[in-house]
């Protein structure tokens, strides 16, 4: 008994003397939220040590579930005033769907001074301009090849269309996972304006229809086109930057090219729950995460594309390349999802991989 | 009714258990699935009780009645080719020795445990291009080139076929071995070929076994949402799939729940069809 309260004390000491400001919080743990598995265990030994050792807050580290069941718990707990975590990864619909909600407590702008870093797309604020939420990592989807199969690296989205390569491909199943929609307006269309209307949406879809003779697997599973890709047996596809350059560093003929449109820039962002009782801490946090060295240590360790603008890092051409690029990117319209996600996932059902 | 103690070695309450565990566990879970799927959708990702029928409406379209068929084709194909295979097998395996007759059961009952991950996974790599028999049939000089059988209908029914095939032979088992030998010594004695005899006594004695089998592979394969993703084209993704997506994917619960209850009453529907056809010729 003695000596569990002398370490609890001598803890509230440490981080007293360190972050003086969350003295109120010092025995509550931050509750941070990533996905379960790679990225949770990446956190775990990477970040959450040193932001513990920087600014004295103990961080409880939560598995969240993929795809939107977390904003679920979320905002059924936060009816009960609870929060199962104070800060959360989230992906930008159910992102967008919580500020809908005004599930996501406001932050305090002046508190967070790394938010200059942050290009404006990463910094998301309600309508009255209040900012309740920034950009935690990014990571491009690109056009992957076989390079036994393609000698040379295809450089336009283009090939999708191509009929020399009838049932090659590998895509993603979802409209909001693939962002092909996004993709062929940029290639076609001139940019994703065309998107904002219904009849541009069909428009877009009818062009993206051309492509089914091409596909031979519209994938929900990574791991199934992965595999595919590497031995050739769909030698070419969409697929994450990031884990294509990791197989192909493992010696796996795989590739994977920006193409001259750009390359599908995707993102998860920090988000605090509206019942978190510890707002402070979660803002030095969201503070913390927002530092060009901090960025840069995700891009070298989790392989993700930093959030802060390239100048600001100190990642050498060949790390930056490793997860990134000065292209610009093709940036996907969450919006539409949010308020046509119905319409939109039953016409793709119909049209694209019907 | 009497005072005379109870005969039965269990006492009668006991009845009670099973019928609660059915509540708890079926007709709980079945009513809140009927509640959900009248639920009003919200798009910020959940539901609002309520009682609406636009999810029901929305499922009413030639795109999900297509998705339905496709369904429904699958999985009637599915069990119709594993009772034919699995019938002669049965007979077959039932006239083997004991040791024989109990080794291939062990192995048909080890299939079970396989997840429908795994046997997704090796069917496609056993029928993709790179590593599979179509590099077999082109070394034996069969096909010109190497070439993938997956992902396609055929691949499909196969998958979905190597799940049931050991749940129509262990349905079919039981009776076929209690069939008794004399019935067909007294027909082939009447003058019955064999192939007469077989589709003369046998079938006909065991039709209500072989409706059983052909239900339980039906129902079983109607509800896989794997395999026609791992082996299938888009075209052959089930409604199952496009549960998943709903639920899973688009956080829809009450669309999803209303495409799982038209599932189950169509699919009730058949086996009711099924299981009466069985009966009444059977009692004719």
């Amino acid at each position: 008994m003695q000596r569990r309260s002398f370490l609890k004390a001598s803890a509230a000491t440490v981080a007293t003397l360190a972050a003086p400001s969350v003295l109120s919080a010092a025995t509550q743990k931050l509750k941070i939220g990533t996905y379960g598995g790679y990225f949770q265990e990446s956190f775990d030994k990477y970040i959450h040590p040193d932001f513990t050792a920087a600014t004295g807050i103990e961080v409880e580290s939560i598995a969240e579930p993929t795809g939107e069941a977390w904003l679920v718990q979320l905002s059924q707990a936060a009816r009960a005033g609870r929060a199962p975590a104070d800060v959360s990864m989230m992906a930008q619909l159910p992102r967008l769907k919580g500020e809908r909600a005004g599930l996501w407590a406001p932050l305090d702008e002046s508190k967070v001074s790394n938010l200059g870093n942050l290009p404006d797309h990463f910094v998301h604020r309600y309508e009255d301009g209040k900012v309740y939420g920034t950009g935690a990592v990014s990571w491009y989807i690109t056009l992957v090849t076989n390079t036994d199969t393609y000698a040379e690296a295809p450089s336009s989205w283009t090939a999708l269309w191509d009929p020399a390569n009838a049932d090659k491909l590998g895509l993603m199943s979802l409209a909001t996972n693939s962002f092909l929609l996004e993709v062929t307006a940029t290639t076609y269309f001139g940019g994703t304006d065309i998107l904002k209307t219904d009849d541009g949406v069909l428009q877009v879809m009818g062009k993206l229809a051309e492509v089914k003779p091409n596909v031979r697997l519209w994938y929900r599973d990574e791991g199934q086109f992965q595999q595919a890709l590497e031995t050739g047996e769909i030698p070419m596809g969409q697929y994450y930057h990031d884990v294509t350059g990791l197989a192909a560093s493992q010696g796996k003929p795989v590739r994977s090219t920006f193409p001259d449109e750009g390359a599908v820039l995707d993102s998860g962002s920090w988000v605090v729950s509206k019942a978190s009782k510890v707002i402070e801490p979660a803002q030095v946090f969201i503070d913390y995460m927002a530092q060009p060295d901090v960025q840069a240590k995700l891009s070298r360790f989790v392989g993700t594309a930093p959030t802060v603008s390239r100048e600001l890092t100190d990642l050498t051409d060949e790390e930056f390349a490793a997860v990134s690029s000065d292209k610009t990117p093709i940036l996907p319209l969450y919006d539409i999802y949010v308020d046509r996600g119905d319409w939109i996932n039953q016409m793709w059902s119909e049209k694209i991989t019907g | 009714m009497t005072d005379m103690p109870s005969q039965t070695a269990a006492p009668r309450w006991l009845g009670l258990w099973p019928a609660a565990m059915l509540t708890l566990f079926f007709l709980a879970p079945f009513g809140i699935m009927l509640a959900v799927s009248v639920a009003h959708r919200d798009v910020s990702g959940f539901y609002e009780w309520g009682f609406e029928w636009d999810s029901y409406a929305r499922f009413l379209s030639v795109f999900f009645a297509k998705v339905m068929a496709v369904s429904l084709s699958v999985s009637l194909a599915a069990a119709a080719i594993c009772v034919l295979l699995g019938f002669p097998f049965t007979v077959f395996l039932s006239a083997m020795g004991h040791t024989a007759q109990t080794r291939i059961l062990v192995v048909l009952l080890s299939v079970l445990a396989l997840s429908e991950v795994i046997i997704g996974f090796s069917l496609s790599t056993l029928l993709s291009q790179t590593a599979g028999i179509g590099n077999l049939f082109h070394w034996l000089g069969l096909i010109p080139e190497p070439r993938a059988y997956t992902p396609s209908l055929f691949a499909l029914i196969a998958g979905l076929c190597y799940i049931g095939f050991p749940f129509a032979v262990l349905v079919l088992y039981p009776p076929v071995s209690r069939l008794d030998p004399e019935l067909i010594e007294a027909a082939r004695v009447m003058g019955a070929s064999g192939p007469r005899a077989f589709f003369g006594v046998i079938i006909p004695n065991l039709r209500g076994a072989i409706v059983g089998a052909f239900i339980l592979v039906f129902v079983f394969t109607l509800g896989s949402y794997l395999l026609p993703q791992l082996l299938g084209r888009s075209e052959h993704w089930t409604l199952s799939v496009h549960i998943t997506d709903q639920a899973i994917y688009q956080s829809n619960l009450p669309f999803a729940a209303a495409m799982s209850v038209f599932l189950m009453l169509v699919a009730l529907a058949l086996v009711g069809l099924a299981s009466l056809a069985g009966r009444e010729r059977g009692a004719a």
